[in-house]
């Protein structure tokens, strides 16, 4: 599917990029939108701040993006950070030094996502139901390591939340956000420039069509559940800098934000089509409503829900349109 | 019985076992103050919303949907209701208003789905996350408190000493089951599910029946919205039915149906709500220390799960045949490129 849009769509406005441009015109019409409303709106570090304080949130949301393109979802991914956060900060506070830890955490989410992507394909059990059992594992074994939220004091970890790279005048961001940006660098190589990343766009195209061109569609997708365990094992280690503690009810309900966030990017939910680019564009409208409705002041918290339910439906029924239109 | 239900009804005769073993005492139901008492009766009432909740999402899934919106449903309802009664209206009126505002809200889900023609799973995520803003909005982020005797009978009442919540649930499952297996409205739902395109070509509505468990979920969903909050007197928008979707997929898929549509049991989902607040009862009265409930359920859901599925009864029955074979062997044969 998707080599046949790429050779037809080549002359005209490629129609696949479309959601992507969307996106990018909400994103900015919302900046702008932001900027003649309130005060200190329109300056750099307001969006800087967007993705200082979505890091995290971002580097799921890409392991995501590979499990929705296979046509897959992943429930697991919010369990995964909390269990993450959980583990770093109680081993660190058992005086593990710092990198140890960190490569025990990943491999731990590598893990996790190994072996749900491998019951996924060895016994078909539906992604839902497994990635949710692993949602209640992951959750489950937080709250067996501690109930209490425990803190941070690890001078590395510490350093790493509170330096400040500067940039251009007195701009700054911070480790994470490096971080971030360079797990969605890495992640859009490998969909783009690599046998695996066109494999992952074949199988969500279709599976039986993949299977049928001799591709590794069972090895491919136990791929992806794995990328998607070890981003939101990232993702976790990157939670755990910004908040500096481990707890078990962090993170709760972001993989739907996550899903959101893919979703919003125009990546689409039956797999096959999609950006990386857009998951980050989506990342950041989530952001930027909430950075609007701190600065709007009088609007609740629960408006957040609302818009990004009603942004939803504004994309998917423009998806909706989009597909209907190519048949 | 069926064969599909042996594998639900053997887990729960077995969490129902641990928990003997572990108090000889917990089958015994007793009368007090004119009210059944028991652990028993207690499974049922706490999982009464649970049961409700998942023979809707039965419906559903058995069309090929799924409906991840039923817990924002469920929180809508409840703050609703209460928001009613703390303003002096009846408990009639109240109890009307969140079940309409419910049966609409399933009719916006169906019409995405089958109108627009919106994947399930994400038509209904939308109001899954809109949904619980509009339940704080309706609580305007406080915890609404009633204190209406009547309204408290719906989840927490008792009638004729049996719980109210308790003939809620029956009733509801005799109509369900009634439409559904004695009319020929079940064997529609099904044909939907096998295949929406041809059932629509042999002369089936489609899209009406579609439309039509969408708004039963929510109905379900608002029923246990209200019965939620009577049993605690209270409606909080925030928690109310949080996670109960996922509960109740997973109690459908334990009872045997399976998540690509096609065929339902109604029956099974019963057994499987029963199993997941089993669970929950066992937890607690075995001793497990709570912070481990989480991973005790996913142990057991991970096993059902498992032993339902036909690949992995296949392999592990060809494995111990053959006990030389190597593990799992890949299923697809992969073309050096």
């Amino acid at each position: 599917m998707t080599a046949v849009t790429l050779g037809r769509a080549r002359p005209a406005v490629p129609r696949k990029y479309l959601p992507v441009l969307v996106t990018g015109a909400l994103l900015a019409a919302m900046f702008v939108a932001g900027g003649v409303r309130y005060e200190g709106f329109a300056h750099g570090q307001v969006v800087l701040n967007v993705f200082i304080d979505n890091a995290f949130l971002l580097v799921v949301a890409v392991g995501m993006t590979f499990v929705i393109l296979t046509g897959g979802i992943d429930l697991s991914v919010g369990a995964v950070v909390a269990l993450s956060t959980m583990i770093a900060a109680t081993l660190l506070r058992a005086g593990w030094p710092p990198l140890p830890v960190m490569a025990l955490v990943l491999a731990v989410g590598a893990t996790l996502g190994l072996a749900m992507g491998s019951i996924i394909h060895h016994f078909e059990i539906q992604p839902f139901i497994v990635t949710l059992a692993g949602m209640f594992l992951a959750r489950g074994l937080c709250y067996t390591i501690g109930t209490d939220s425990v803190p941070i004091t690890d001078p590395a970890f510490t350093a790493l939340a509170q330096t400040r790279i500067d940039l251009v005048a007195d701009l700054w961001i911070s480790p994470s956000v490096l971080i971030a940006l360079l797990v969605v660098l890495a992640a859009g190589y490998v969909l783009h420039y690599t046998r695996l990343g066109r494999t992952v766009y074949a199988v969500g195209g279709s599976e039986q069509s993949a299977v049928l061109m001799g591709l590794p569609v069972g090895r491919t997708k136990i791929a992806v559940y794995t990328i998607s365990g070890v981003c939101s094992a990232l993702g976790g280690l990157l939670l755990s800098f910004y908040m500096l503690s481990g707890y078990g009810l962090h993170a709760v309900g972001m993989e739907l934000d996550a899903i959101a966030a893919v979703v919003i990017g125009g990546t689409l939910l039956t797999g096959g089509s999609g950006f990386v680019l857009g998951t980050v564009l989506g990342v950041l409208v989530l952001g930027l409503i909430q950075t609007i409705i701190s600065f709007e002041g009088t609007l609740s918290s629960w408006w957040t829900k609302i818009f990004i339910g009603l942004l939803l439906f504004v994309f998917i029924l423009l998806q909706r349109l989009i597909t209907a239109r190519r048949k | 019985m069926t064969r599909r239900l042996l594998w639900p009804l053997l887990v729960l005769a077995l969490l129902l076992a641990l928990n003997v073993a572990v108090n000889p005492a917990f089958l015994a139901v007793q009368i007090k103050d004119g009210h059944l008492y028991g652990s028993l009766v207690d499974i049922l009432r706490f999982g009464a919303p649970l049961i409700l909740v998942s023979l809707g999402m039965t419906l559903v899934i058995a069309t090929g949907g799924i409906d991840l919106s039923v817990g924002s449903v469920v929180a809508i309802s409840g703050a609703l209701a209460c928001l009613q009664i703390s303003q002096d209206a009846g408990v009639f009126t109240a109890v009307a208003v969140a079940l309409a505002l419910s049966l609409a809200l399933g009719v916006w889900n169906g019409f995405l789905i089958a109108g627009v023609g919106i994947q399930p799973i994400i038509a209904t995520l939308i109001l899954m996350v809109a949904g619980r803003g509009l339940a704080q909005l309706v609580t305007d982020g406080q915890i609404i408190t009633v204190n209406s005797p009547s309204y408290k009978l719906i989840g927490g009442g008792y009638l004729l000493a049996v719980p109210f919540s308790v003939l809620l649930v029956l009733a509801v499952l005799a109509v369900t089951a009634f439409l559904t297996r004695r009319l020929a409205l079940g064997m529609l739902i099904e044909s939907v599910g096998g295949n929406a395109e041809a059932s629509r070509l042999a002369g089936i509505r489609s899209r009406g029946i579609v439309v039509t468990v969408y708004a039963f979920a929510a109905l379900c969903a608002g029923i246990a919205g209200l019965m939620i909050s009577s049993n605690v007197s209270s409606a909080d928008g925030n928690n109310a039915g949080l996670w109960i979707e996922l509960d109740a997929i997973l109690a459908v898929v334990i009872g045997g149906t399976s998540l690509a549509g096609g065929r339902f049991s109604l029956g099974g989902t019963v057994l499987g709500a029963l199993i997941i607040q089993t669970l929950t009862t066992t937890v607690y009265s075995i001793g497990v220390p709570p912070e481990t409930t989480l991973l005790f359920k996913a142990l057991v859901v991970a096993a059902v799960c498992l032993i339902q599925s036909p690949a992995f009864r296949a392999k592990v029955f060809r494995r111990r045949g053959r006990p030389a074979a190597e593990p799992a062997p890949e299923k697809k044969a992969e073309v050096p490129a």
